[in-house]
């Protein structure tokens, strides 16, 4: 029996006709996407000021009266988690995942657009819970973006009182807004594809934010039941995650529960949440690559299973995080292999993104700058994710510089890398204008060489051991002064850069006006969402017939076709020869 | 539609291969509405987060420093001049296992068209899972009231006990409380007859919630009541 999807009853599309309902309380993913995309740079925003101002205090310490230590450490944690969370997550999955299922798929909208909508606005909710946090008294937590209990919730970590019960309050409701995005994006998936679109000729894009979103939807529980847990031990006086203690010489009401729970929960969360950004990360680069390399990808079936498999790993690695916390060899032994293991399939992803460049017709345009940048800071950010995976390396190299750098590198500007890429590759279709290419030339360049001056001076401040979230060093002997003068040079780097996403910034609402007219497919792309009736595409997406699929994402420069590329609702033509055949088998390996 | 097969459905090769494509094949992966599919997949997800109560519980009750105490003497009861341990639970866990049977039963009539007979058993599922909130508001009760058990201190030893009952049977009677609004708003639109177009697989879809809560209590159940 076949069940009507929703993508096939337009009747199901109500069609917006007021301003609110079209922009505002909009049902239409591609409004929603943009909803999502706005709220979530504009936290971003936020949480690069607050690193600029942690750098200032690093650079040049005591110079700025304002940086107090406790304001440091909420710094510290408020760009962490809205970084990791607010932006990442946020923008990946809520962004570019309602912006493109539903168009890369071939269907007219979400299955459930209200449930869509009401995400996005337990997401605002999120943000504002986590906003308000700076105006309560005693201000954000400071209690690292990790919230380690016991001394997250305990006097004297800045924002015991307010800021970490919002800190919960924000992050129970982000999960909540999360599942009801995330069951829309894989049921879409499943469900909603269009004639023709069978799961083994979706482009990687939707590959990487589906396998994504189904790491969300069993990882986020960890960390909603760890934040009840703590909640209640911070209101009503539990003791989930609080031994007996003695706190500011006083003998609290806590008895024996355990920190260390609190980690594996944590951590169970924490590291498919590392996946949960990079592979919609990874598809997205990989049809970026492909499109303006003119050249299918390389390996298009081990990517799929390499996505999978990177999914399927992330589960059981996540005690890697807590090699310091006292656990039994025999269990550093487990997550490091397991570790190690996670590093195949990547491995095989980046062989084959280099191999997808390889003796192709590589067009430099901003968005394959920035995603061949992010194959640089990828590769650099793994490899240093080996050194941590061992227990004898971590041991040492724990906690200080060198962790930052590398987390850094593979979480921070890796996926930054690709998300600008992405909004650089995709804006023509969101807006109908292309950007700007002098200014997104100086914004990757600045980006690109600044985030090496940061990054890579901070891996020698690790091995010197200098420890991560010290406010001052003091007067310490093993730190010698050439490592103060590198901190300044990485305080002036980073300030660059960050200056300099206000290029990107302006570049982005100039263009809406006066950017260059994109017409219709202007990278000469094959997948569906390019092929749409208008551009930008309108409600509904399809006009009044459904596309019809008869191809991979990937027939660039296949010989002897009219154009250097085949778009997937292309029939195939008996003039031309196909790469049906070949499709049928998964590509070329 | 021309020769070159775009449309895969219908297209079968024996074995393994043959299953995959099936599954890959386009349109629907799973043959059922994306509703039930979706609720599905909430279910998955929610059970990671009863799981990850459970483990939780397991962890604080292996590292409690205090005495655990005998949850079949806690739970006891006086009835009749007898003492039955874990007596109410064991109503309660009939109860339960008994709504799951009156909701099977309402989807099957659902499917048969038959409004009257679906909308009455789904009210008798949706009383029956209020008399289970209603017994356990009663064992709260009696736990907070006669024995002193609160989240944070318990005369009979562990403080975890309180706060890993408390937290893990208030999040599933939430859920059960949540589930008997679903079920009524339901049963009153099925009443409206506001189904008879669309066909009456939110029925199911309401009764896979509810036959998950129910599996959960067997769980906790197990894990709580009866280590």
């Amino acid at each position: 029996m076949q069940h009507t999807a929703l993508a096939d009853q337009t009747l199901e599309l109500h069609d917006p006709h007021s301003f609110v309902t079209k922009y505002i309380w909009s049902q239409d993913h591609k409004v929603i996407a943009i909803q999502y995309g706005l709220t979530a740079v504009f936290v971003g925003l936020v949480a690069l000021v607050l690193s600029g101002l942690m750098r200032l205090q690093l650079g040049f310490p005591d110079t700025f009266d304002f940086i107090t230590p406790s304001s440091y450490l909420q710094f510290v944690t408020m760009h962490g988690m809205i970084m990791v969370i607010y932006l990442l997550t946020a923008l990946l999955l809520g962004g570019f995942g309602n912006y493109l299922i539903p168009l890369m798929v071939g269907a007219r909208d979400m299955v459930f657009p209200y449930m869509n909508m009401l995400s996005y606005w337990m997401y605002l909710l999120s943000v504002i819970i986590l906003m308000a946090s700076f105006f309560v008294p005693g201000g954000p937590t400071g209690a690292g973006w990790t919230l380690y209990p016991p001394q997250a919730i305990l006097q004297g970590t800045p924002g015991y009182d307010w800021g970490i019960i919002l800190m919960l309050v924000s992050l129970a409701v982000f999960i909540v807004a999360f599942t009801m995005g995330g069951l829309n994006y894989v049921t879409t998936v499943l469900q909603a594809r269009t004639r023709g679109m069978t799961l083994m000729r979706m482009p990687l894009t939707i590959w990487g934010i589906f396998t994504a979103t189904v790491l969300g939807l069993l990882a986020f529980p960890a960390l909603l039941v760890s934040a009840i847990m703590m909640l209640l031990d911070k209101i009503v006086g539990t003791s989930f995650f609080m031994p007996a203690l003695v706190s500011l010489g006083e003998n609290l009401d806590y008895t024996g529960g355990s920190p260390v729970l609190f980690q594996h929960l944590f951590w169970f969360f924490g590291h498919p949440e590392v996946y949960i950004v990079a592979l919609p990360a990874f598809g997205m680069v990989s049809d970026v690559l492909a499109c303006h390399a003119r050249k299918n990808i390389f390996g298009y079936r081990m990517m799929v299973w390499a996505i999978v498999a990177i999914g399927g790993l992330s589960f059981v690695v996540w005690a890697h995080h807590m090699y310091v916390s006292g656990m039994h060899p025999a269990f550093g032994f487990f997550f490091a292999t397991t570790t190690l293991i996670i590093a195949v399939p990547t491995a095989i992803k980046v062989y084959n993104w280099v191999l997808t460049l390889w003796r192709g017709n590589i067009h430099l345009r901003v968005p394959m700058l920035f995603a061949i940048g992010f194959i640089f800071t990828f590769i650099h950010g793994g490899l240093t994710g080996l050194f941590l995976g061992n227990v004898t390396i971590d041991l040492p190299l724990s906690d200080t510089y060198f962790v930052v750098a590398h987390f850094h590198m593979v979480m921070g500007v890796s996926p930054i890398m690709v998300l600008f890429a992405a909004i650089y590759h995709w804006y023509p279709l969101m807006t109908g204008r292309m950007l700007n290419d002098a200014l997104g030339k100086a914004h990757f360049w600045l980006t690109f060489l600044g985030t090496y001056a940061i990054y890579l001076p901070m891996h020698y401040l690790g091995f010197l051991g200098v420890p991560r979230r010290y406010f001052a060093m003091g007067s310490t002997d093993f730190i010698p002064e050439s490592a103060l003068s590198l901190n300044a040079s990485i305080t002036v780097s980073a300030l660059i850069v960050g200056a300099s996403q206000l290029i990107f910034l302006f570049n982005v609402f100039w263009s809406l006006r006066h950017g260059e007219k994109a017409g219709h497919n202007p990278w000469g792309a094959t997948s569906l969402e390019w092929q749409t009736p208008d551009v930008p595409p309108h409600h509904g997406n399809w006009g009044p017939e459904l596309p019809t699929v008869y191809r991979w994402a990937y027939d660039f420069s296949v010989p002897g076709a009219s154009h250097d590329f085949i778009p997937q609702n292309e029939p195939p033509d008996a003039a031309h020869p196909t790469s049906d055949e070949h499709d049928e088998r998964g590509g070329a390996i | 539609m021309d020769t070159s097969k775009p449309d895969n459905s219908g297209y079968t090769e024996p074995g393994v291969s043959g299953m995959v494509a099936d599954w890959a094949a386009d349109k629907q992966a799973f043959d059922m509405p994306w509703g039930k599919l979706m609720m599905w997949i909430f279910l998955l997800s929610d059970t990671f987060i009863f799981s990850i109560f459970l483990t939780g519980y397991m962890n604080v009750r292996l590292s409690a420093t205090d005495n655990w105490p005998n949850p079949s003497e806690v739970f006891a009861l006086e009835m009749f001049g007898h003492h039955l341990p874990l007596i109410l639970i064991a109503i309660m866990t009939f109860v339960l296992i008994t709504s799951s049977g009156t909701m099977a039963m309402a989807v099957n009539f659902a499917y048969r068209r038959d409004r009257r007979k679906t909308v009455l058993l789904m009210a008798a599922t949706a009383v029956l899972g209020a008399s289970f909130v209603g017994m356990q508001a009663f064992e709260w009760t009696k736990l907070i009231v006669d024995e002193g058990v609160r989240p944070w201190s318990n005369p009979m030893g562990a403080a975890q006990f309180g706060s890993t009952f408390f937290m893990i049977t208030g999040f599933h009677g939430m859920h059960v409380t949540a589930g008997v609004i679903y079920l009524s708003i339901v049963a009153r639109r099925v009443a409206r007859g506001d189904y008879e177009q669309k066909g009456y697989a939110i029925v199911e879809i309401a009764g896979l919630y509810w036959h998950f809560v129910d599996l959960v209590w067997v769980f906790i159940f197990a894990f709580f009541y009866l280590w």
